[in-house]
């Protein structure tokens, strides 16, 4: 009886400490996963601290002049960002008139109307081609892209459209034009694979209710599946937008480096990215650096502005997609491949397709469904 | 009503058919241009290329082993920053995190993601260049690493939660302790989908150039140590490209023939990962 007594305590005993051993081993798996993820809060913070401490010399001389007035002089310390700021903005925007009709236009065919095993062969491929690094699409648009432009796209620009300002001056090759076509090529891989998986996330019931009321099928896609699909498609402009913006290599190599604001596509300019890229290691003194930094500065927000608008607009679709109750999709791929493309945007598809998220996303999505009612 | 029908399809057609020339245009494009660079890569290319030094502007010849070997150097150093950082960031995200924290890690991981390279590059130069007066491999891979976390860290977490919470349940249920679940249960089960997101985030960043322009820089030697500048592909055909050299542009397309293969080939091996590990669920 006393010897039960005496061991009595010591497998609880023993079983507490074990207890105990386990929950601090959890409590330190925690702080080490907690400390590792605060660590890109912390390094997203320093950034943002960074350039503005870096460019408090540029930003104490020329305060908000530096965004409006027009003239960029190294020597007389003279720093503007409006040619750069104009320079990105109109590249970026002819990308995007040049890639939007196209792409989307692709996006259609490849959801709608191609047979799924040419769409899934070409959907791979164009994703694949979303990898390729820009310095390589700007050692093809310096050697394959501006000759053509100097020697026949521009000619030809100038002789039939001549007229208008956007046309005139010495055909360089180098330019807005060429940049603007070269980002273009580059953000057809984004603006199609998005816009793809916006269209593909429709309901086939709405197609097929269409269809059944008579429409052609260009008037249920454009009518009926466009629509719904809104969202995700601007989703996607806006990605391929803040990629164009923010894009260097490409547009360093093939825009003539001429900081000047001209109306015609045809001259040389500069954009934010490139003239950082080509200035900021021959920088010289205190205001020159922080001039680039600042100009890194004001590309930062401007990029951050764009993502969160595609961001928001990707999500909005998203929850409007699980809001009509689309029957939870529980089998895998069906030979589609899933998009990788995806993980490396670093962003949710657009709706729970893929091996990534089956039965979890579709779980929460009903556990979410099942909230909502409840609280109503 | 059959005049305004006959519109109908004559516009369906038109439409559709504008459709199909859209993607030719746009997937042919694509195609030619890199078409062009792997024949024009392919002529350029040859032993040289791998083994030997460049060479000062005039001279034939010469190749980008030092290029070779800093590109390679450049990415071990920020995948061994980036993979456990985004490994780890990712486990957090995924079973521990909370409401408030983990939607905080996610936006700035997001807004990371976005923060275009060059910007990358000055943040880089500020923190690590300057307090260590000079370029080096360091600061290089670090910027590049910067790139990869968001990848990793959001790649870990999309896969840890689409392991089913059975699984979890089953191994708590037999009294593993959480940690010991997540290490040895949850993250096994994720293991093909995180190894491909860590391949696509290597691959995107041994493409990189403006975050090492003012990092790494440039070398036309050997880097004795990581201290120095190093030379990497991506900043070789950057630099050879806009010189005026003939020869300059051979060895270009050479390096960009080379690097387009690693970084397709990096692509498709992540690709077959994840297509056979969705066979293999589906059993």
């Amino acid at each position: 009886m006393a010897s039960s007594a005496a061991v009595a305590p010591s497998p609880t005993g023993r079983a507490r400490s074990f207890l105990d051993r386990l929950q601090s081993g959890d409590r330190a798996a925690h702080l080490i996963t907690l400390a590792f993820a605060l660590s890109v809060v912390l390094i997203t913070a320093m950034l943002v601290c960074e350039l503005w401490i870096h460019s408090a010399d540029s930003r104490a001389k020329s305060g908000f002049g530096f965004i409006v007035s027009r003239s960029w002089n190294p020597v007389t310390e003279e720093f503007v960002a409006l040619p750069f700021i104009y320079g990105t903005l109109l590249t970026s925007v002819l990308a995007l008139t040049i890639a939007v009709p196209l792409g989307v236009g692709a996006a259609i065919f490849l959801s709608e109307l191609a047979p799924p095993k040419i769409a899934d062969g070409c959907t791979f491929l164009i994703e694949l081609l979303a990898a390729v690094p820009s310095v390589i699409f700007g050692l093809l648009a310096i050697f394959t892209l501006v000759p053509l432009l100097r020697d026949y796209g521009e000619p030809f620009l100038k002789s039939t459209l001549g007229f208008l300002p956007f046309f005139q001056g010495d055909a360089y090759g180098v330019g807005y034009l060429a940049a603007g076509l070269i980002l273009a090529i580059m953000i057809f891989p984004f603006i199609i694979s998005i816009s793809r998986e916006s269209l593909r996330a429709v309901p086939r019931e709405q197609r097929e209710a269409a269809l059944a009321l008579g429409a052609t099928e260009w008037e249920a896609t454009w009518q009926v599946v466009m629509p719904h699909a809104r969202l995700g498609i601007l989703g996607s402009i806006f990605l391929g937008l803040a990629r164009a913006l923010g894009e260097t290599m490409a547009v360093t190599m093939v825009i003539g480096n001429d900081p000047g604001i001209h109306a015609s596509l045809l001259a040389p300019g500069y954009t934010i990215a490139a003239v950082i890229a080509n200035e900021f290691t021959e920088a010289t003194g205190n205001v020159y650096p922080a001039a680039l930094v600042e100009l890194g500065l004001v590309l930062f927000l401007l990029t951050m502005l764009i993502n969160a608008l595609a961001q928001l607009m990707i999500t909005l679709t998203t929850e409007r997609t699980h809001r009509v109750g689309r029957a939870p999709r529980l089998t895998l791929g069906s030979g589609s491949l899933p998009a990788p493309l995806s993980v490396e945007l670093g962003q949710p598809l657009p709706h729970g397709r893929g091996s990534e998220r089956n039965a979890r996303g579709s779980e929460w999505a009903l556990r979410r469904a099942a909230g909502r009612e409840s609280r109503q | 009503m059959t005049h305004r029908n006959r519109r109908r399809n004559l516009v369906n057609r038109i439409m559709l058919a504008l459709t199909g020339v859209c993607t030719a245009v746009t997937v042919s494009t694509l195609f030619l241009i890199l078409g062009y660079l792997v024949w024009n890569g392919w002529r350029s290319l040859d032993w040289n290329f791998f083994t030997k030094l460049p060479l000062p502007p005039g001279e034939t010849g010469g190749g980008m082993a030092n290029a070779i070997a800093g590109s390679a150097v450049l990415v071990a150093i920020a995948s061994a920053i980036g993979i456990p950082t985004g490994f780890l960031g990712g486990i957090y995200l995924a079973e521990f995190g909370g409401k408030t924290l983990g939607f905080l890690v996610r936006y700035t991981a997001d807004l990371l993601n976005g923060v275009p390279s060059i910007v990358i590059g000055i943040f880089v130069w500020t923190v690590v260049v300057v307090p260590m007066h000079g370029f080096s491999a360091w600061a290089g891979g670090f910027a590049l690493s910067l790139m990869m976390i968001p990848i990793g860290l959001r790649a870990t977490e999309q896969f840890l939660r689409a392991i089913p919470n059975s699984l979890r349940e089953a191994a708590l249920a037999l009294g593993a302790s959480k940690a010991r679940t997540i290490f040895t249960v949850v993250a096994p089960a994720a293991r093909q989908g995180i190894m491909t997101g860590m391949i696509l985030g290597v691959a995107r960043i041994a493409g990189e150039t403006a975050p090492l322009l003012f990092t790494s820089l440039n070398n036309q030697f050997w880097a004795s140590s990581p201290n120095q500048p190093t030379a990497s592909l991506p900043v070789m055909i950057f630099t050879h490209a806009i010189s005026p050299y003939e020869d300059w542009h051979r060895q270009a397309w050479a390096a960009g023939l080379v690097l387009l293969g690693m970084v397709l080939a990096a692509n498709v091996a992540a690709r077959l990962v994840i297509s056979r590990g969705a066979a293999a669920q589906r059993g």
